[in-house]
């Protein structure tokens, strides 16, 4: 086992870990933050997104040990206590999701895409989630829902 | 199912685009999935499966795996209940494998450890030893003189005398006369098409936790579109009696019908019995692939004949499908649905529904009809074009109304088919130009939907607000539909109804949320358990007042008297009556129990262009409409969600998904970088339009909106793509390697 320091969602953490355990199981099985999803194991859905140091990663392909010394960011971090992220308020609006199972990655994932890019094209925002797979919604709603948030944020900063 | 009343204007909740209630635990990471919850003590399982397609089991030797440090007991199939039969036989066979595997990825054993990484090493240390057997994957060549026999003595009475044993179940349907029809015609095309086998792809895997005591009592927790399914064959799996398992559903990550049969959960159910200790089990996406429902692959031959003004003189349709190593394909849907738009003098399909050795097939949105409509619609849109007839309006003139004799039997009732063709004529899309290398599809399809047996109960609390329990699990926001219905006839505020996915413990049996039924049959249930409890309202303010109950009506959340005559009392508002509840008879709660059958059947318009690149055989959809009957929309928003969602899965069906099997029988790509669904960047807006013709079977008139929108893409992809690269494809998906070879085959002969 291996003893790991880290940061999740702003708060220092500390746990033990088996060398081949993947963060996105230390994430769900140890600490408890369920809201990542396993939906393939191999990075390929985007379901466990979280960041790592502000870096867009899928926490399947990342191991448990890796998060030392780290800033973990995940879904549950997204929201300021009782206060939801204008992101999840319009996801909610915009009825963004339907079985709810690939949101945590997709939010996390726009989170990080309106970060770096606050005013995107269409084009951009589908090639930035191409990595975060929903098989309810045909993404017309996710898209719809990520580009007015953007818009609301650029006029409100 | 007649109405005492029928509501079909000034709704106040209803049609309104409210939001979910279960949006903020779903943005915030709280709502908990199937594989998000521990019992203390748990262990976790990991399932030991076949890698050969076809194989006698000679031995199962756990000696090396059950000396891990951690590991805590097995399963095969000797721990499962014997002296089943028929179709519950077939679902443990699939569940655990008996004598023989029978596909890639079929189950054989399965352990439990104190950790997923324990179970799994030890999953690898035990030792099966197969014997080898022949095998088939495809459906055409399972039925061959010379195929290997999957399993002996699985046809029924159905099948015609001389046919191979793996063709388990017959179907043929019509009426008329196909042979004088095509006499009549102007114009007969007939053709061949081939579909692949397709996965739901809900991004969820299979998930459970189960306990189970030596004395038969249980508990489990697990996703899936109905919790009393799993209840009942779990029960039957482990051989204890139902109502010793409560059974509750969590919330679930997509279905598409994929989730309507049990796989891991009595395995789960039969560790935990054996270890004594709490199990969870959580699939792979591997396992997903190789081992739950896939849909059927097909093998088709349609013929139709038309008259030179485009009216239909007969069709004619013969549907093969396999569904794996067990009966069960859909060919019977298939064959119904594949003219049920079109009222037809003379008309026949025939079904076959055939055994190969794949897992077995599960439903997935509207099962069986996607195929037919690619078929249908194909041949309709050769004829049109070699006839030079409009596709929108040869359907017209030959669409199904009320009174027409639909194909494979009924009379239709009130239904909207024209009257999604006539949004579709007129939608800015169908006239816009197109840029050189686009073509443009249409097609209709359509789903029968369904009611089956449902259970709803609606407790008042004494403030005045309202506990609603549905038995029907939400697959698309469903708990919003209900939570509107029900303030609808409270009269209250939609937050002042909390609706909730009840455990099996409380309410009669509910079937699984398929067959587009929820919003139809909870929602009928809902608005019926509503209505009793409106009615103990009215009573108690009627001994309030000391008049009769008939003097009472129920009016904005408030009892009134009826008229003048019944008396001049102040209206009595839901909370003051609640508040008093207690001393004036007791708790008020309406329920409702029934098995609805006027679903109303549903049909849709979908107009799509798409781009090829001759070169590469790439295809882009650049512009999608969907134009269907929603009966009446509750949820506006939501109901758009069901059209996009089938449309997209339609477009990943008809242009990349297929399930791809090597000559040794096992699938090639079971994970989603190889099985690849449409991503964001695949797909454009979606558009659609919501036609609303009442269903007369429901109170406000709703139909099913789930499965119908999944009905036209194949098809209206495939005129679109056909028309686009200027030849003809008849084999799904249209993937770059299958459109290059079809352009090089017009070209070379």
């Amino acid at each position: 086992m291996i003893h790991v320091s880290t940061k999740i969602n702003g708060d220092d953490v500390e746990f033990l870990c088996d060398p081949r355990e993947t963060l996105l199981d230390t994430l769900r099985d140890k600490l408890g933050l369920t809201g990542s999803k396993e939906g393939c194991g191999t990075g390929d859905c985007g379901a466990c997104s979280v960041t790592m140091d502000g870096r867009l990663v899928c926490s399947c392909l990342v191991l448990g040990a890796e998060a030392e010394g780290k800033e973990i960011e995940t879904v549950e971090g997204i929201a300021d206590g009782e206060n939801l992220h204008l992101l999840q308020e319009k996801f909610i609006e915009h009825a963004a999701l339907q079985c709810g199972v690939c949101t945590p990655g997709i939010l996390v994932a726009t989170k990080s895409l309106l970060e770096k890019h606050p005013d995107p094209t269409e084009t951009q925002v589908r090639y930035w989630l191409a990595g975060n797979l929903c098989r309810c919604t045909g993404y017309d709603k996710i898209i719809r829902a990520v580009m007015e948030t953007a818009a609301d944020l650029r006029e409100a900063s | 199912m007649a109405f005492d009343d029928v509501k079909t204007d000034n709704f106040k909740v209803v049609g309104q685009r409210v939001k979910r209630p279960d949006g903020i635990d779903k943005v915030t990471g709280k709502a908990k999935f199937g594989a998000d919850v521990v019992a203390p003590g748990m262990l976790f399982a990991a399932i030991i499966r076949s890698p050969h397609a076809h194989a006698r089991i000679v031995k199962i030797d756990t000696t090396k795996a059950a000396a891990l440090k951690g590991v805590k007991g097995f399963v095969t199939r000797a721990d499962f209940a014997t002296g089943l039969k028929g179709g519950n036989l077939d679902i443990l066979e699939n569940v655990m494998a008996g004598e023989k595997a029978l596909y890639d990825g079929h189950a054989v054993a399965a352990v439990a450890a104190t950790s997923a990484l324990i179970a799994r090493d030890a999953a690898k240390l035990v030792e099966v030893e197969y014997e080898i057997l022949p095998h088939v994957t495809d459906v055409d060549k399972a039925m061959l003189a010379d195929a290997p026999v999957i399993r002996e003595g699985a046809a029924d009475k159905s099948v015609p005398e001389g046919m191979h044993p793996n063709v388990v179940r017959y179907h043929e349907s019509g009426h008329g006369d196909v042979e004088a029809g095509f006499a009549a015609a102007d114009l007969v095309v007939e053709d061949s098409f081939l579909t692949e086998a397709t996965h739901q792809g809900y991004i969820e895997p299979h998930a459970c936790l189960a306990q189970l005591g030596k004395d038969n009592k249980g508990e489990l927790w697990c996703c899936t579109q109905g919790h009393w399914n799993v209840q009942k064959l779990c029960a039957e799996m482990l051989g204890m009696e139902t109502s010793q398992l409560r059974v509750t559903a969590s919330e679930i990550g997509g279905g598409f019908g994929g989730k309507t049969a049990v796989f891991i959960e009595p395995v789960a159910l039969a560790l935990a019995r054996k270890t004594n200790r709490p199990v969870k089990l959580v699939m792979s996406r591997s396992e997903v692939f190789r081992a739950t429902g896939p849909t059927s692959s097909t093998s088709m031959d349609v013929k139709i004949g038309m008259t030179k003004d485009g009216i239909i003189t007969a069709g004619e349709g013969t549907f093969r499908l396999q569904g794996g190593a067990f009966p069960g394909a859909p060919m019977e849907f298939t064959a119904m649905c594949a003219f049920a738009p079109y009222n037809l003098e003379n008309v026949k399909q025939v079904g076959y529904d055939v055994l190969a050795n794949r897992p077995k097939q599960a439903a997935y949105r509207a099962p069986g009809s996607p195929m037919a409509a690619f078929a249908v619609e194909s041949v309709i849109d050769e004829l049109c074009k070699k006839l030079d007839l409009d596709p929108i309006e040869v359907r017209l003139k030959n669409a199904s109304k009320q009174g027409t004799k639909a194909s494979f039997g009924p009379t239709w009732d009130r239904i909207g088919l024209v009257e999604t063709l006539e949004a579709a004529q007129t939608h800015p899309h169908y006239s816009a130009p197109l840029k050189e290398g686009q073509g443009r599809g249409v097609s209709c399809g359509f789903w029968f939907n369904h009611g089956g047996e449902t259970s709803v109960t609606l407790a008042l609390s004494e403030d005045g607000t309202a506990q609603l329990s549905v038995g029907t699990p939400d697959i698309g926001g469903s708990r919003a539909s209900m939570a509107q219905m029900a303030a609808e006839e409270l009269g209250i505020p939609y937050d002042s109804v909390r609706a909730t996915v009840a455990d099996t413990a409380t309410l009669g049996y509910n079937e699984v949320s398929h067959g587009s039924r929820v919003t139809y049959a909870s929602g009928l249930a809902t608005i019926k358990a509503a209505r009793a409890a409106v009615k103990i309202l009215c009573a108690r303010a009627a001994a309030k007042w000391g008049i009769d109950e008939d003097a009472v009506v129920w009016e904005d959340g408030c009892a009134k008297p009826s008229g003048p005559n019944a008396g001049d009392f102040d209206p009595l508002p839901i909370e003051k009556l609640t508040r008093s509840m207690g001393r004036t008879g007791g708790p008020i709660v309406g329920h409702f129990e029934a098995t609805p059958e006027g679903a109303g059947v549903s049909f849709a318009t979908h107009i799509v262009d798409a781009e090829v690149d001759k070169e590469t055989g790439q295809t882009k959809i650049v512009r999608y409409t969907v134009v269907q009957d929603a009966g009446k929309a509750i949820n506006p928003t939501y109901v758009e969600g069901q059209f996009q969602g089938g449309a997209a899965q339609g477009i990943g069906w008809a242009l990349n998904e297929e399930y791809i099997y090597g000559e040794d029988g096992r699938l090639q790509n079971a994970v989603f970088l190889d099985y690849r669904i449409p991503v964001a960047s695949d797909l454009p807006m979606i558009d659609t339009v919501i036609v609303e013709v009442p269903n007369p079977g429901h109170p406000y008139g709703v139909r099913g909106v789930g499965e119908t929108s999944i009905c036209p893409p194949l098809a209206a992809i495939a005129n679109a793509v056909s028309s686009a690269a200027g030849v003809r494809l008849k084999q799904l998906p249209m993937s770059p390697p299958r459109i290059l070879a079809a352009l090089d085959k017009q070209a070379n002969g």
